[in-house]
């Protein structure tokens, strides 16, 4: 038994610190790019900001933005609710709030964080240390996981904090794959040109898998794998598919738990049971991009559901 | 002025000093240099931290923390421990019988305009007898030495005392640092806290409470200053942590609303003062609290600790009586003194303290953490003139009290140690069944060379208090 209160905030913690790594591979994704390959550059740096999903927030024109400025702004604005500092800040109040549901060292981790991070982006951001920067923050957000994994309880807390973590990355993993899903089309004309090339592997950069992707596909890069692994690789750990596995798993774990089954636990196995049965041509079929929408919104509705079931506030 | 100091000088080092000393003595002072760094690091790390009102930078500071302990001896401890307890014992006695009986006053020793008109008097509490007869579960009884055999009670903070996450954190902070010294000293455990406080509050639970009772600690949320000892105490206990948006009233008894539906509270240890508890009885203003939960407490459905209306019992205006108090409730005379206090509502003594203003400390009756005071001795000519007009404005809102020579303790700093003034809270729990005192306290230390004010948002700091556990 947890107040509904807490549970939201460990849910929130763990959404927010999900978040805050997620914008900074991104804009590391946004500075690779930038360094490397041959094509056309201009749309790099306007297209980080869509996939980080704050191009409606940016005061300035986005087709403008230039690396500084969205470094900036992605990295430690604080009018930026989804820049990586707004986001350890939130994370850390969310865990003040619920202190007493955490471990010591969980809390000390995310506090170590948070003085790390505040301190490391007190200053306005020198490009040439960008990536120690984000270096930075990938590895204390590992920490925060490190603690957690081993010293929580596997009980209904630890659930609602995987929850707030599967949310938020399937969330992230769809949008991503959203604002580049032309990319992701297949098309003859397109194939083997560097081009496009270039463009996956920064599609699978930025959520971490240019690496893994090739221990399953060895260098066969082509848009067909790309998203196939994205969506429906059951080992891959930011797939579609897998987060709504664990979704799926941690409301079952959750229910066993207080013995009591809720309507979110039906939201959740409908989203699972629509990704288990398509393949890609049935995905390309319904069109990539109204396939990505629809899954964010049932994810939407599914966060919704969880915050009604359990009380949230 | 010379004051006592608690290690003693080198000449003549106190008895409970010695092995720390020597011990002292042959650290290297590089070494020691680092660790009271550390120290700072360790607090940082984590979040101990206190908020202080007014002040927009520090949002989030620490209480700085000095790496040499306060150590008081066993005999010295039993004197304390008894006499802390006698008047925790009075101080009950007194709430119980002022909220029904009143025999204080029909007795004549108490004036009754001391509860008429008095803000801290609770009418809503009269004819209640909180289960178990217990209004005071906490009690910060503030303590000052002025010599060898001078103790002097300084203040009872019988509402919502707070400063024992510290005195725990400092401890810790203490074995992480310097375990060779636990390792040769016997030093008496205060580890236990959070489970005798969870044991007395269980112990306090409504009489038709059967199994075990729930208790959830209360607060006013994470940007209260002592936000974080409320999460300390409540993860320590064991316990959940609930806001007032947490609670509502379901079936006649206080529920807190969690992920299994409406989970019924038996006793809230609350850290919301008495005016924001219930916005339906006290300030409607208040949403810090728990609507309708003042009825339900005399309904003798949940326990509320400390009782509402306690602060009638640590009223300034009060503090004065407090040694006959002790004698008419026990029928013995008080083991610890109290400061001799000049009620500046009385014409004579209101004459006396405008003439000796710089000599005295002026407190304000209602006012605590050190706001709104004059110490006499340290304030300018202008200061004091300033503060004699509110004093005859407002007379009966100020006491007045001789400067104590505090006893100071030493404290390190990178060129050696210094002598600073301190004080020490010990904190009793009153039970059902008994009262349990953790052996030492919070002890806090004026940094400040000289200054006499202790108080952490006046830039005072604490120090880990050792009791030993042999003569």
């Amino acid at each position: 038994m947890l107040l509904g209160r807490t549970a939201s905030g460990l849910y929130w913690l763990f959404r927010y610190i999900e978040r805050a790594e997620n914008v900074a591979r991104i804009v590391d994704t946004g500075a690779h790019v930038a360094l490397t390959g041959d094509a056309d550059k201009s749309d790099v740096w306007p297209s980080v900001l869509r996939s980080a999903g704050v191009d409606q927030t940016y005061a300035a024109n986005v087709d403008d933005a230039a690396e500084a400025d969205v470094a900036e702004y992605l990295l430690r604005d604080r009018n930026n609710p989804s820049s990586v500092l707004s986001c350890i800040e939130n994370a850390r109040s969310n865990g003040r709030m619920v202190r007493t549901a955490i471990t010591r060292e969980v809390w000390e981790s995310l506090n170590e964080t948070w003085m790390t991070i505040k301190d490391g982006l007190s200053k306005p951001i020198d490009l040439d240390t960008l990536i120690d920067h984000i270096d930075e923050i990938k590895r204390q957000v590992a920490q925060i996981r490190g603690t957690f994994h081993g010293t929580m309880l596997r009980d209904d807390r630890y659930s609602f904090c995987r929850l707030g973590t599967y949310s938020e990355r399937l969330d992230n993993t769809a949008r991503i794959m959203d604002v580049k899903y032309f990319v992701l089309l297949p098309s003859a004309s397109w194939v083997g040109t560097s081009l496009d090339n270039h463009q996956w592997r920064s599609i699978l950069r930025s959520v971490s898998a240019h690496r893994s992707f090739s221990f399953i596909y060895g260098t066969d890069f082509n848009s067909t794998n790309i998203s196939e692994f994205l969506i429906l690789n059951r080992s891959m750990p930011r797939s579609l598919i897998y987060c709504a596995e664990r979704l799926d798993k941690t409301l079952g774990y959750l229910a066993e738990h207080y013995n009591q089954s809720q309507d979110c636990d039906e939201t959740a196995h409908n989203l699972l049971l629509r990704l288990r049965a398509l393949d890609m041509d049935q995905i390309f079929e319904i069109g990539l991009h109204d396939f990505l929408q629809e899954t964010i919104q049932q994810n939407n509705a599914l966060s919704t559901q969880i915050a009604t079931d359990y009380n949230f506030d | 002025m010379s004051y006592f100091d608690e290690m003693g000088t080198s000449e003549n080092l106190r008895d409970p000093y010695a092995a720390y000393s020597s011990w002292l003595q042959r650290q290297d002072n590089e070494a020691l240099i680092r660790k009271h760094h550390d120290a700072e690091q360790v607090f940082r790390r984590t979040g101990i931290t206190f908020a202080v009102y007014g002040q927009e930078e520090a949002e989030e500071r620490l209480i700085p923390f000095d790496i040499v302990p306060r150590i008081i001896s066993a005999r010295e401890w039993r004197r304390l421990s008894q006499g802390i307890e006698q008047r925790v014992i009075a101080i009950n006695a007194f709430l119980e019988d002022i909220y029904s009986k009143q025999e204080i006053i029909k007795a004549g020793i108490l004036p009754e305009s001391i509860i008429a008109g008095n803000e801290a008097f609770l009418p809503e509490m009269m004819n209640f007898r909180p289960p178990r007869g217990v209004y005071t579960h906490i009690i910060g009884t503030d303590i000052v030495r002025t010599g060898p055999d001078e103790f002097y009670v300084l203040e009872d903070n019988a509402r919502t005392p707070s400063g024992v996450s510290y005195m725990l954190e400092n401890r810790s902070a203490m074995l992480r640092l310097f375990p060779e010294l636990f390792r040769k000293n016997r030093i008496r455990n205060v580890e236990n806290y959070p489970q005798l406080l969870r044991q007395s509050l269980e112990s306090v639970a409504p009489p038709e409470c059967n199994g075990k009772p729930t208790v959830a600690v209360l607060t006013p949320g994470i940007f209260n200053s002592a936000y974080f000892e409320h999460a300390f105490l409540a993860d320590s206990m064991g316990v959940d942590l609930v806001e007032g948006s947490d609670l509502q009233v379901t079936d006649g008894r206080i529920c807190m609303r969690t992920t299994e539906g409406m989970k019924p509270i038996d006793v809230i240890y609350r850290r919301v003062d008495d005016d924001f508890l219930d916005p339906l009885t006290f300030n409607p203003d208040s949403v810090l609290g728990a609507p309708g939960i003042f009825d339900v407490y005399r309904a003798g459905r949940i326990t509320i600790a400390n009782a509402p209306g306690t602060g009638i019992a640590d009223d300034k205006a009060l503090y004065t009586y407090m040694p006959d108090i002790v004698q008419f409730y026990t029928g013995s005379k008080p083991i610890l003194k109290n400061v001799p206090t000049w009620r500046c509502s009385e014409e004579d003594s209101l004459a006396y303290v405008l003439d000796h203003l710089d000599e005295l400390v002026v407190k304000e009756v209602h006012g605590s953490g050190g706001y709104g005071m004059l110490v006499g001795p340290t304030a300018t000519k202008e200061e004091r003139e300033e503060f004699g007009k509110k004093l005859r404005k407002h007379p009966d809102n100020y006491i007045a009290q001789p400067t104590l020579s505090l006893s100071t303790c030493p404290i390190f700093t990178e060129s050696g140690l210094a002598p600073r003034h301190v004080d020490l809270r010990p904190f009793a729990l009153m039970g059902g069944d008994k009262v349990r005192i953790v052996p030492g306290g919070l002890t806090r230390v004026a940094l400040k060379e000289g200054s006499l004010v202790v108080n952490s948002s006046q830039g005072g700091g604490t120090k880990d208090t050792w009791v030993l556990d042999d003569d």
